[in-house]
This record gives C-alpha cells, sequence and structure tokens, in this order.
C-alpha cells in the first residue's frame, strides 16, 4: 500500500513538474516579448479621438461610438454629464444627437417619459476610441461584406 | 488708576498739546505702514490653498475632488488653487467677499458642513452661490487665465471652437454657464428645477 502511494506521488510530480519545464521550453506567443520577470515600462496613454464625427457602426446594433472627449466627465446618480447635450431638451442648442428611443424604453419595452435606469450610466454601452495601434490584428468583417459573400468563412 | 485712565483720555483728545507735530506725523505715518501692510499680509495667508484646505470641510470634499481635475495636473503644469478662482482679485470685490466669508466663519463654528452628509445636503445650495456669483461678474475668476481675446479658436476640437463661436462670442452665455462641474463634482441638478 505504502509502495502504491509513493508511485502516484512520484507518478504525479514527474507529470506536474515535468510538464511544467516542457510548457516553459516551448515558445508561446506573447504580446509583450519579454521574460515574464521583466519589468517593462508601461506603454504611452494614446490620445483620445477627439474629431467629432460619427463614425460608422459595424453592425446594426452596435452602440455609437463617442467621437470626442469625455475626461471628467460625471455620471453618477446626482447628475449625468452627456444629458447637457445629448438630452431631448438639450439638442436644439447643442445639435448633437439626441440619445435613442430606446433609451426610455423599460425591460418591457414600455416608453418612459425619461431616461430608464437601466439605461443611465452611457459609458456602459457607448465608449471613446483612442488612436492606439491594435496588439494584434483585427479579423472582424463588416455584416456588408458577409451578405454579399466577400468572405470565406 | 483712575488718574492713569485720565492721562490716557488727555493724551488720546489732544495728543498735539503732549507730542511734538512732527512726532505725530511720522509716527502717525509708521504705524500706518505698519497696519496696513500687516492687514494685507493677514488677507494674503487666508487667500492661501493651505489656508482653505487647514478646515478638514474643505480638505476632505471638494480638494480631493479638485485633485481629479485639469486645473490640479495638467501639461503645462500651471495649477489654479483655491483663491484663484473663488476668491476676486482685485481689492474692493476681495474684501468684500472676505466680509461675506464670515457666515463660512460662522458654518465652521457650527459644523454646518462638518460631515460628508451633512456637505451632500448643502452641496446644491453652496454651488449655486458660486454660480450666481459667477455669472454676476461675467466668470471674472475664469477670464483671469482664460481670455476670450487669447483663446485661439483654430487650435481648439471642431465642437469646442463652434460652442464657443456661437455663444461666448455672442456674449449670450458665459463660461459658468456651460462649465459647471469642471472643478469638483455636481449636485443634482433636477432638484434645482423642483425650486429647491
Amino acid at each position: 500500500m505504502k509502495l502504491l502511494k509513493l508511485l502516484v506521488a512520484s507518478f504525479i510530480a514527474v507529470s506536474v513538474f515535468g510538464g511544467a519545464s516542457s510548457f516553459a521550453a516551448d515558445t508561446i506567443s506573447q504580446m509583450r516579448n519579454a521574460d515574464i520577470l521583466t519589468q517593462d515600462a508601461a506603454p504611452r496613454i494614446p490620445k483620445v479621438v477627439n474629431s467629432d464625427e460619427r463614425q460608422v457602426r459595424n453592425y446594426p446594433e452596435q452602440p455609437p461610438l463617442i467621437p470626442h472627449k469625455i475626461d471628467g466627465y460625471q455620471i453618477d446618480k446626482r447628475l449625468n454629464k452627456c444629458m447637457t447635450c445629448h438630452s431631448r431638451t438639450a439638442i436644439e442648442k447643442s445639435q448633437a444627437p439626441m440619445i435613442s428611443i430606446t433609451h426610455f424604453m423599460n425591460r418591457d419595452n414600455q416608453f418612459l417619459a425619461s431616461v430608464s435606469p437601466r439605461r443611465f450610466f452611457c459609458t456602459q454601452c457607448h465608449v471613446p476610441q483612442t488612436e492606439a495601434k491594435p496588439l494584434v490584428e483585427n479579423t472582424f468583417v463588416d455584416v456588408d461584406d458577409v451578405l454579399e459573400g466577400k468572405t470565406d468563412k | 488708576m483712575f488718574s492713569a485712565i485720565k492721562r490716557f483720555w488727555q493724551v488720546i483728545r489732544k495728543p498735539s498739546v503732549h507730542y511734538s507735530l512732527g512726532f505725530l506725523t511720522l509716527g502717525g505715518f509708521v504705524a500706518g505702514i505698519i497696519f496696513w501692510g500687516g492687514f494685507n499680509t493677514a488677507l494674503e495667508v487666508t487667500n492661501t490653498e493651505e489656508f482653505c484646505i487647514g478646515c478638514h470641510e474643505m480638505e476632505n470634499t471638494v480638494y480631493q475632488e479638485l485633485k481629479t481635475t485639469i486645473h490640479y495636473t495638467n501639461r503645462s503644469g500651471v495649477r489654479a488653487t483655491c483663491p484663484d478662482c473663488h476668491v476676486p482679485h482685485n481689492w474692493t470685490s476681495k474684501v468684500a467677499r472676505k466680509i461675506q466669508a464670515s457666515k463660512e466663519v460662522y458654518g465652521k463654528i457650527f459644523g454646518t458642513i462638518s460631515t460628508p452628509e451633512k456637505f451632500e445636503d448643502k452641496r446644491l445650495e453652496l454651488a449655486s452661490h458660486e454660480w450666481a456669483r459667477f455669472k454676476a461678474n461675467d466668470s471674472l475668476e475664469c477670464r483671469n487665465c482664460h481670455s476670450e481675446e487669447s483663446m485661439d479658436f483654430t487650435r481648439q476640437s471642431v465642437r469646442a471652437s463652434e460652442q464657443h463661436e456661437k455663444f461666448l462670442v455672442s456674449g449670450e452665455k458665459t463660461c459658468i454657464d456651460c462649465h459647471k462641474g469642471i472643478a469638483h463634482k455636481l449636485p443634482d441638478l433636477s432638484l434645482l428645477k423642483e425650486g429647491h
């Protein structure tokens, strides 16, 4: 019985540590080309796109991107800074797009008189973009191209 | 004791009988410089960030909020401290504001905003006072640094330059109308419409 335990233990040890050493020997693809213990400098914070030009939506349900800076915009239970321009009553002055009618719908698809609490926190879905270079290649295919069969997928 | 008071009164009543005119003139001149200088120095001490955040009411709330904004740290290293925005720069308005601030001393003594909860309850009222002040002086404290004449709209984003041209140049709005809550968190503005 003791012998069996020893055998099992040594088998586990070999499989774990042996496996680990062979794993480390493999060259795995990584985004930062450095040893695990090296501490490389943090990348610079990329600039936020502030063109103020609407971006194409990659699929119809995509929440529109924010084409401007939103630094320091307060969105909490007291106030929503975005609504100073994008609310129903503000757009005449601001000429910004109004938040869509879906934001007034509750979970039963009933339209409320003002923004539904579940749609209050803009940045849950809407985000600004930065000029950062993508770390990996993006293979996204637009749905129109899919429809026209321009893809082999 | 009584005679000492009597003598003091006589000197105060007719100083020129007891002291030479030259002494009184020069003495008055020197004393004037000392008192005026001392007054202004004391006034300047109350006009520093250190003095403002000497109380926990300011340090733990509005100062912490300021720290996250561009008026605290930015690319060019120019910092706006509390008095830059909250105390008028010219002398008469400054003194008027300092007299008003006696209400703040009262608030400190009686702990009007001594806890975060009390402060939150008062936030709308206190902010409204500042907005009213900015509105009345055409955002003077903003314009002490950000002057309309030296503002290059071509260097601004499209959105900013359009808005500035439309509302700032026309004089339709003043800085504070749009730039509320740039240094501190905003209160619930919907309460304002309800007339609180």
